[in-house]
């Protein structure tokens, strides 16, 4: 068996000399002082390469236009094993990269390691830098969701503002700051297409380049032994490697990457916001008002850009040791406090956004369509902590049975009978009272008789605001006038898309005195506790159109 | 290829010990990339083999009136039904190759032929259906009589309610209905 596994392997390197060029490029000979520090490149390339992966991934069940592409990507999550891992892969995958890229160059950047003669794998590097960049801002749009949407609005703007280019810039994107279509299909293409090559070939460039000129030697290390680069050097870039592999996965598996809702252009509730490592640039158009915005918006990344492609060329002293580097850890410093600065400010000016908007549309959503009444349900259902007793589908002991099981439910009457006085229609039962109204009972009625084993876990995702709204909703007798979901009545217009027609602030105004809005208006003023004047906006906002 | 076999450098200390460090390394470099390669792979094997979990589409749908169907007279009825298809749902065109019999049961063959699927046709004069493609024969039952076709004549599940013709999903004989 060996024998005939040594003999294809001699013919195969003899035919294509592979082993040979393996070992030459294993055994290449490193600086003594080479260590941990210089993993960062291997850790990128190995980042990089998972993009790649997970990219086809996606791409292979993805449809690349506007609309399809969201309900493609709900497809991957919801419905294919693994899809959701996947997408978790390429979004983490793609924040850890640009932490790693930047860690790389910080390195190289400290150590002085772009001099002579490495200037130009240096500026390869500022250019795959930009790459990494241009892959984050294509790729935000590609999901077609709210957040992809108005964060590529945001940025498109950015671009149309430069002076001179900005008409050919928001050209070259697509449209005058309006993003479509064409915008989409650009950024796609830019995305899977024109990147990944240029990207597989610069890397190619830089990796040669390094090879070329060898790793970056310290002061000191000429007197010392050279080592070889396997296996000492491969297992730590192996290590590092498979340290950021766990963090990735990890990520990708516990934090989940929700889908909001599909892009609404005429959403004007969204808050746009960036990437968080894009959030600094985003700030720093705070800092200059007015004409000056295009200070921060083109002239410093500009600025930053050239001050990146210059290093090399401005600092041309020999290699120094690292403790005489201390203009290059002053700098390094300086955009550190700089960009956690704005990062921060970032942060914590973001007002916080609508809890629909919050609404992870990679759930199922059957609980937006439950009636006002249904919904109330819900918050009984939680008020009441039914749910110590009794489980939905999830299995599990518990002491009262499965609700979502049909034979449990019977008829509403039996039900109201059975939460007023357990015992007296279930002699022997130690289930409790349930001291609701009758209203409440109702609903909590109607809501369990929607249950049935196939969306109780959907109908359980039903978040605390929609629950709470629609409770207030009830409270309020609201379906005495509007319509909800089709339930209720027609006095008043229908509750459903009223997100379209009107603003939070109106509406909310509107509650209080609505003639001041409407002078025909029948409907009574409500004055409601502020918290459940915004529960209750939130719910109405969130209904399906 | 593999590195653990190549030649020790020149010049390196070739003691035992140096190559029991060694194998521990090389050990241990592809132990780590044999686990990344696993996590990657495994995932990426189902995400592309298993069935998505689509809600099942298997609605029955009006294909006509029983009361204009024929006796034991194959007919071609079409109808239009929703698929699934990946991220979309459908309405589609299909047909049915229908027989009524004297008792009033229907049977409702699916269109295409089960060797390659090109779609067949009732030969009135011989009473059969035939497959233009292989020549494959079959029965107004379904057999096959002649030709490649490895099955009978896959059916939809069919039923009647008033004097509507319902069907429902298509199955291969042979395939049990739940």
């Amino acid at each position: 068996m060996k024998r005939r596994l040594d003999a294809v392997l001699g013919w195969l390197e003899h035919r294509t000399g592979i082993r040979t060029v393996t070992q030459r490029f294993l055994y290449e000979e490193i600086p003594a002082s080479s260590g941990w520090r210089q993993v960062f490149g291997s850790v990128a390339l190995f980042l990089f390469l998972v993009q790649f992966f997970t990219g086809v991934m996606l791409a292979i069940n993805y449809a690349p236009t506007p609309g399809d592409a969201y309900n493609s990507l709900r497809y991957i999550l919801m419905e294919l094993t693994a899809g959701r891992l996947m997408r978790g892969l390429h979004h983490w995958g793609a924040s850890m990269l640009v932490v790693v890229v930047v860690l790389h160059m910080v390195q190289v950047f400290v150590y002085g390691a772009y001099k002579k003669p490495r200037e130009v794998t240096w500026l390869i590097g500022v250019a795959l830098l930009l790459l990494t960049f241009t892959y984050a801002l294509t790729g935000y749009l590609l999901p077609w969701d709210n957040r992809a949407y108005w964060g590529t609005v945001v940025a498109t703007q950015i671009a149309g503002q430069a002076p001179l280019l900005g008409p050919y810039m928001s050209r070259l994107l697509g449209g005058s700051g309006a993003v479509g279509v064409v915008t989409f299909a650009r950024f796609y293409g830019l995305h899977v297409l024109l990147l990944p090559p240029t990207t597989l070939l610069l890397i190619g460039v830089h990796v040669f380049l390094v090879r070329k000129h060898g790793v970056a030697p310290i002061p000191g290390d000429e007197r010392l032994p050279k080592k070889p680069f396997f296996p000492g050097q491969v297992l730590r870039d192996t290590a590092a490697i498979f340290v950021a592999f766990a963090a990735l996965f990890t990520l990708a598996v516990a934090v989940r990457v929700p889908l909001e809702q599909l892009a609404d252009p005429s959403d004007t509730t969204y808050i746009p916001r960036p990437e968080w490592y894009f959030l600094f640039l985003f700030q720093s158009l705070k800092l200059f008002p007015g004409s000056l915005e295009v200070v921060a918006s083109v002239g410093l990344p500009t600025l930053t850009v050239l001050t990146l492609v210059l290093v090399p060329f401005i600092d041309r002293q020999k290699m120094v040791h690292l403790t005489r580097r201390t203009v290059a850890f002053g700098m390094v410093t300086l955009a550190l406090i700089g960009w956690t600065g704005l990062t921060a400010a970032a942060i914590l000016s973001t007002p916080a956004g609508s809890a629909w908007a919050a609404v992870d549309y990679s759930l199922p959503t059957d609980w937006m369509s439950l009636s006002p009444e249904e919904m109330a349900g819900v918050a009984y259902f939680r008020q009441e902590n039914c749910a110590s007793c009794h489980s939905l589908g999830e299995g599990g002991a518990k002491a009262g049975p499965d609700l979502t099981q049909v034979s449990v439910h019977r008829n509403a009457a039996w039900m109201i009978d059975h939460f007023r006085q357990p015992s007296a229609v279930r002699p022997g039962t130690s289930m409790p009272p349930v001291q609701l109204s009758d209203e409440q009972l109702n609903s909590l009625a109607a809501f369990l008789l929607k249950l049935t084993p196939r969306n109780s876990l959907a109908l359980r995702q039903a978040p605390e605001f929609a629950a709470r709204g629609a409770m207030i909703y009830q409270e309020q007798r609201c379906g005495a006038c509007h319509a909800v979901n089709g339930v209720g009545a027609r006095f008043g217009p229908p509750l459903n898309g009223l997100a379209k027609r009107r603003s939070r602030s109106w509406v909310e105004q509107h509650f209080a005195d609505p003639r001041k809005f409407e002078p025909q208006s029948t409907m009574p003023p409500y004055r409601l506790p502020s918290s459940d004047m915004r529960t209750l906006s939130a719910y109405l906002f969130g209904l399906p159109d | 290829m593999d590195p653990t076999h190549a030649k020790p450098r020149p010049g390196a200390a070739a003691t035992s010990n140096n190559n029991t460090r060694r194998g521990f390394l090389v050990g241990a470099i592809y132990s780590l990339w044999g686990l990344i390669g696993t996590a990657l792979s495994a995932p990426a094997i189902a995400y592309l083999l298993k069935a998505p979990r689509s809600p099942q589409t298997g609605n029955w749908v009006e294909a006509g009136d029983i009361a204009k169907l024929p006796q034991d007279q194959p007919i071609e009825l079409v109808f239009r039904r929703e698929r699934k298809d990946g991220w979309k749902v459908i309405s589609e065109k299909k047909t049915a190759w229908v027989i009524r019999s004297a008792d009033n049961r229907i049977v409702a063959f699916g269109p295409q032929c089960t060797h390659l699927g090109c779609a067949y046709h009732f030969e009135e004069d011989a009473g059969k259906f035939l497959c233009p493609c292989h020549n494959s024969l079959f029965s107004t039952e379904g057999r096959v009589l002649t030709g490649p076709a490895p099955r009978p004549l896959d059916r939809y599940e069919a039923k009647i309610e008033g004097s509507k013709l319902l069907l429902g999903r298509l199955r291969q004989s042979g395939e049990r209905s739940v």
